[in-house]
């Protein structure tokens, strides 16, 4: 059955139109969440705000999850489902890069667009920064190419790379993703701010 | 803790646990319609082309990087499942503001700093976002969250280097946010 465009059932014009009310979605809960508040996110990094440990990592557990019991019920074909490629040094610098970016500026991408829709002023200028970015890399591309396509490493799944089943690796997160919900509780009680 | 002085501006969000179950079924809900999760960066790397497409022509087609994206986009970057879900962002966005009675135009920053360094950070946090998404492909959205996900390796990379960097440095900026 799924993924629906890839097996036809829809036409591309729907499956934009999905993309648009999935967005709606995505901007919601982003927004609801808090994530429009560069303050509330850098708490992350201090201890005062765990909200972004918690959002991500349950929507990623929930993700996981449900993608693996879909799959199950034959709802979904996850061999139709895009895996994010591994070029290791590539993905190693450019995160790297982006934590950098996360500290400085308070929003990532898609949260500063959030921000920006509710009226965060610094939201837009960081987004206007984020398109000098991409013109900077985009500019000294060739001598990035290299780096860019380097070290490809295929498109292996976590569990393909540690030669375990899904589910396993799977309980794994879940286990370890438990434990830092209790840490980023405590964080918060131990250092108490008031919120954003 | 009960305050006493003034009252306070309640800020409502919702749990952050509920956030994150709606999220997830957020990024359920993309790879069901498209075999693909959600992304931010990837919108704006398309605005980018469109804009040198039509401010810059000889440039796009000259520069190595836009002759390869339009080679791999025929037709036309703005025509992108990421587009039209960014698009669906900043209107979900604005409702929630809405509803919830957030929409205000505003610099937050910590007391402790000034509206114009706020913004000159959020301009340098900017341009290394942008810039280490495009060498990352993908963002916190695009190759973290939806990367792991899928149980993508890369995703898992992507997730601990964001976040770890952040990290790390978080002590040599901590003026800005505390």
């Amino acid at each position: 059955m799924g993924p629906l465009i890839i097996n036809d059932i829809i036409s591309q014009n729907t499956n934009f139109f999905l993309a648009f009310i999935i967005g709606i979605g995505f901007g919601f809960v982003l927004e609801s969440s808090g994530f429009s508040s560069s303050r509330k996110l850098a708490g992350m990094f201090y201890g005062y705000d765990t909200v972004v440990l918690k959002v991500f990592f349950t929507a990623a557990l929930v993700a996981m999850v449900g993608l693996l019991f879909m799959s199950l019920f034959n709802w979904i074909d996850l061999d139709m489902v895009y895996i994010n490629p591994t070029y290791l040094w590539s993905t190693i610098i450019g995160g790297a890069i982006m934590g950098a970016g996360f500290i400085t500026g308070g929003f990532c991408p898609g949260t500063s667009f959030c921000a920006a829709s509710i009226g965060k002023i610094d939201a837009i200028f960081f987004i206007g920064g984020m398109f000098l970015g991409i013109v900077i890399f985009a500019e000294a591309y060739p001598l990035l190419e290299p780096l860019y396509k380097g070290s490809f490493k295929g498109t292996p799944t976590l569990p393909q790379a540690l030669g375990l089943k899904d589910g396993v690796v799977v309980l794994g997160i879940i286990i370890v993703a438990l434990g830092m919900f209790w840490v980023g509780e405590w964080a918060e009680k131990k250092f108490p701010r008031e919120e954003y | 803790m009960s305050e006493s002085r003034k009252p306070i501006k309640k800020t409502r969000y919702i749990n952050p646990y509920l956030g994150g179950v709606l999220l997830g079924l957020v990024l359920i809900a993309a790879n069901f319609v498209s075999g693909r999760g959600l992304g931010a960066s990837g919108a704006a790397k398309s605005a980018v082309v469109a804009t040198v497409n039509t401010v810059a022509p000889g440039h796009a087609e000259n520069a190595q990087f836009f002759r390869e994206y339009n080679a791999s986009h025929p037709q036309g970057p703005m025509k992108a499942w990421l587009v039209f879900q960014m698009l669906g962002v900043i209107v979900g966005a604005f409702l929630s503001g809405a509803i919830f009675n957030r929409l205000k135009f505003k610099v937050e920053h910590s007391p402790k700093i000034t509206s114009k360094r706020r913004i000159i950070f959020a301009v340098i946090g900017g341009i290394l976002f942008g810039f280490g998404s495009q060498l990352g492909r993908g963002c916190t959205s695009g190759s973290a969250l939806s990367g792991m996900g899928v149980l993508s390796l890369g995703g898992f990379i992507s997730m601990a280097f964001i976040f770890g960097t952040a990290f790390a440095l978080a002590w040599f900026f901590r003026k800005n946010w505390i």
